[in-house]
């Protein structure tokens, strides 16, 4: 119709106007990308944005990662539930949360992640990783690896060495999956262990299971030989040139928008803001002086920020006029160890300057900030 | 009111007995306006119920967790309504139809089933739905009826999602040239539009245009909201303002200094200012900089600033005291913890050094490291959060020379120093010389503090820092 041949025009001229069109356009039916940063918030806002812009039809995409050490939990999840969040700010860790459904993983520079771009029909999971598995063998035929049908990739039939996740929108969809090659795995196990205690949560557990490196198994294996191998089986597979496209995510000419999506990815908002509605339910026993408070705490934590609270304390313990001040305050404030020490702080400076009473706020306090 | 209605309902062939005719009262209005087409099945306000189409992979059920919208909200095909969770995948389901939400068949948590109904959308009633409900997302392209949009006595062609956008933008659709077919504005022309307006290039969208079929007049029953968004654009500039106010309820750090300012204002303030030669102590520094480095510290001007004061507030104690609440009573405080105001992304933070009066330069240097580290990483504690009994601000650090501070109560002094400049200044022998000044703010609790006293204590603090070597007397 003369719509669609007029559509087609402008398009074309828009592709000689702007030679990084043809950055994004191949001949053949896929393109391998490889991203050149190892920042967590940058290589998932890639994943949005292609997710968001580009047409899959003609193409399929490979996107092939790595990150400096970060916690990464589904779009569904709880970090209090998943993580050990005190040691991640310990240990300069980040936290991220991904658009994509499933469990918490641990990323490291051992660690490499695949995204499977295609339309929404085409979307099959099983298939990639059976492209990855076929890549595996390909490159060490003796690899015991196989895939399971919860889509994990196990290495002697006990160790999970690949978890997957996937998002699908209104016409497309990706799957991305880890594979271990040679990730720290004591890192790993201490962040991934939870300490807050009474949670009570709709959020999307995360399946706990033991995991091996591949470098265990084959000490000759690099994460680069991994990425290799899956980009070679997956250019076969889509009949194209066995060549990785170098990307940098922090392009805005090439990817108008992306570094308003990775700001997006890192703020407060997005990361805990976005954690279903959850309760806690926990006795703090608190020592002081020559004995021990039992304290009841309960709080609904809704979009991240603290809905209703409510503790117990012996009575006269603190004056009450001060326990209703940081009842109020800590409702409608974020669930944020950061921000909670500020406000209760501040309390302080308004009351009585009493030591004794000092010291039970403060203890009282930290202990509160404990269960953030 | 409906009888006009009614008789037009029963001329009405229902395709399936599940579609409702509800008597919307806007319809009506503006039904004189409307060009029904009888070759379609015409219902007023059709109630559709949007059923969850297949996510693949032979799935047939998922959980809801997350609804992007609420009964009573107003919908444009393509726009999110809610987020689903199958077995590690999560899937943005996105409205077919524009209109408005009427019911949401599940809540958080619930498991929804595919082919089941999981939302009701009121639909325009000019719109013909078709009968079927296919599996695929993209709506059928046969219907050749028009939108018209009256603006201004212009019709202006443009899908629901194209005049979205305008909006956002603040662009008025008669002036956009539409390429599509009978000038239809598309989301192109939109783009080519904002890209003549800001000079950018952008990216031709590889994406195929879906183009929807064109329906509904302005009559659909558009949320309040939409009303106060149209912001009336000026004929003669392209580019206009769009600003919009933006309300937020105060929490975290905002609502502590709200809190603490408010205290404050019962402090009745008097101001002392006056202006340090820092010359020599810049000298001193420079020296000591390698030094401190090769330890691992960082040293900066502000612990030179804040063992002054410390060595000030031994002359003139009561500058770190505290009034009780009935002013009845001085606490005169034995350690001098002297707060540093911060800056940090979040906002004001002001945490302590504690008991300055038995440290040395150097460990205040390592204390200020450690402080300021943590105050970035947003991780303070308590206790580096409390106890102050005197401050200081190190707003020169930013900018500014002469400073107005509000005192942190329980405290009952604080300083604001100013930035260094170098100024010319006269010197014993009456000549001009470059000297590194920089201007020191106090605020003081008049209630138990009196001119003189924050005077002489300026002055001492003042004469250490010109003449560092006198600190070396004095220090214990």
């Amino acid at each position: 119709m003369v719509l669609q041949s007029f559509k087609n025009c402008l398009w074309l001229s828009c592709v000689l106007r702007t030679p990084k069109a043809c950055f994004w356009s191949t001949a053949g039916g896929g393109l391998i990308i490889q991203s050149v940063s190892n920042d967590i918030y940058q290589n998932l806002a890639v994943e949005d944005w292609i997710h968001d812009h580009m047409d899959l039809e003609k193409q399929q995409i490979l996107f092939l990662w790595r990150n400096s050490p970060a916690v990464v939990i589904g779009r569904h999840q709880n970090p209090w539930q998943e993580c050990n969040l005190r040691l991640l700010r310990q240990k300069n860790i980040k936290l991220a949360r991904r658009r994509s459904g499933g469990g918490t993983v641990f990323h490291d520079l051992g660690n490499v992640n695949l995204t499977f771009f295609t339309t929404r029909k085409k979307y099959e999971r099983m298939g990639n990783l059976k492209l990855v598995v076929k890549a595996l063998k390909a490159l060490r035929p003796q690899l015991d690896v196989h895939v399971t049908d919860r889509y994990d990739i196990l290495l002697n039939k006990q160790y999970k060495i690949s978890g997957t996740a996937a998002k699908l929108g209104r016409t497309s969809a990706y799957h991305h999956c880890t594979l271990l090659c040679n990730a720290d795995k004591l890192v790993l196990s201490s962040v991934l262990k939870s300490p807050y205690k009474g949670l009570k949560s709709n959020a999307t557990p995360s399946v706990p299971a033991s995991v091996k490196n591949l470098f265990e198994e084959d000490a000759s294996l690099t994460s680069e030989m991994l990425l290799d191998a899956i980009a070679k089986e997956y250019a076969e597979q889509h009949q194209i040139d066995h060549h990785i496209t170098l990307i940098n995510p922090a392009d805005e000419t090439l990817l108008p928008g992306i570094n308003n999506k990775t700001k997006e990815l890192q703020t407060w908002e997005w990361v805990y803001g976005k954690t279903p509605k959850f309760s806690i339910s926990t006795c703090l026993n608190m020592a002081y002086k020559d004995s021990v408070l039992d304290v009841k705490v309960n709080m609904d934590v809704k979009h991240g920020r603290i809905e209703a609270c409510n503790i117990d304390l012996p009575e006269q313990w603190l004056p009450p006029e001060l326990c209703i001040e940081l009842v109020k305050s800590l409702t409608g404030s974020k669930f944020c160890p950061n921000e909670i020490t500020t406000l209760v702080t501040t309390l302080l400076r308004v009351c009585p300057q009493d030591d004794e009473l000092h010291s039970r706020w403060s203890l009282l306090c930290e202990n509160m900030i404990r269960l953030m | 009111v409906c009888i006009h209605r009614v008789r037009s309902c029963s001329s009405i062939r229902f395709i399936k007995s599940k579609y409702v005719c509800v008597f919307d009262k806007s319809a009506l209005k503006f039904s004189h306006q409307q060009r029904l087409f009888r070759t379609s099945p015409v219902s007023c306000g059709q109630i559709v119920q949007f059923k969850l189409s297949d996510i693949g992979e032979g799935i047939t059920e998922v959980t809801v967790k997350e609804w992007y919208v609420k009964e009573g909200d107003s919908v444009s095909q393509f726009d999110s309504i809610c987020e689903v969770q199958s077995d590690k995948a999560s899937v943005t389901i996105t409205s077919r139809y524009d209109g408005v939400i009427r019911k949401l068949h599940y809540s958080i948590d619930d498991i929804a089933f595919v082919g089941k109904p999981l939302v009701d959308i009121e639909i325009d009633p000019s719109k013909g739905v078709s009968p079927e409900e296919d599996v695929v997302e993209t709506p059928p392209m046969s219907h050749e009826e028009h939108t018209h949009q009256e603006i201004k006595g212009h019709k202006t062609l443009a899908t629901p999602a194209v005049r979205r956008l305008a909006m956002e933008n603040n662009i008025k659709l008669s002036e956009v040239v539409g390429t599509g077919k009978d000038n239809r504005i598309l989301k192109e022309d939109i783009l080519n539009y904002l890209a003549k307006q800001t000079g950018a290039i952008l990216p031709p969208s590889p994406k195929a245009e879906i183009v929807p079929p064109l329906r509904k007049t302005e009559a659909v029953p558009a949320a309040p909201k939409d009303r106060a968004r149209r912001v009336p654009v000026p004929v003669s500039r392209p580019i206009a303002f769009s600003g919009k106010d933006r309300t937020e309820p105060v929490t975290g750090f905002q609502k502590a200094m709200v809190k603490t300012m408010s205290a404050a204002l019962k402090i009745p303030h008097f101001g002392y200012s006056d202006e340090i030669d820092l010359t020599q102590l810049v000298q001193l520094r420079e020296e000591l900089k390698p030094l401190a480095e090769i330890r691992g510290v960082k040293l900066s001007f502000m612990p030179f600033f804040i063992k002054a004061a410390s060595l000030g507030l031994l002359q003139y104690p009561i500058l770190n005291a505290s009034l009780d609440e009935s002013c009845q009573n001085v606490t005169y405080k034995a350690s001098h913890n002297i707060g540093v105001a911060m800056d940090t992304e979040q906002g004001l933070i002001v945490p302590n050094v504690k008991n300055v009066q038995v440290c040395s330069v150097f460990d205040i240097a390592v204390e200020l490291n450690r402080l300021q580290s943590l105050g970035s990483a947003g991780q303070l504690g308590t206790s580096d959060l409390t106890g102050g009994t005197f401050t200081l601000s190190n707003i020169g650090t930013i900018g500014g020379t002469y400073a107005k501070p509000v005192i942190l109560p329980p405290e009952v002094a604080i300083g604001a120093l100013g930035k260094i400049q170098v100024l010319p200044r006269f010197n014993g022998k009456g000549e001009v010389f470059k000297a590194q000044i920089m201007n020191v703010s106090w605020s003081a609790d008049h209630r138990i503090i009196d001119g003189a006293t924050m005077a002489r204590f300026s002055n001492l603090w003042k004469s250490y820092l010109e003449n560092p070597a006198s600190m070396l007397l004095d220090l214990k």
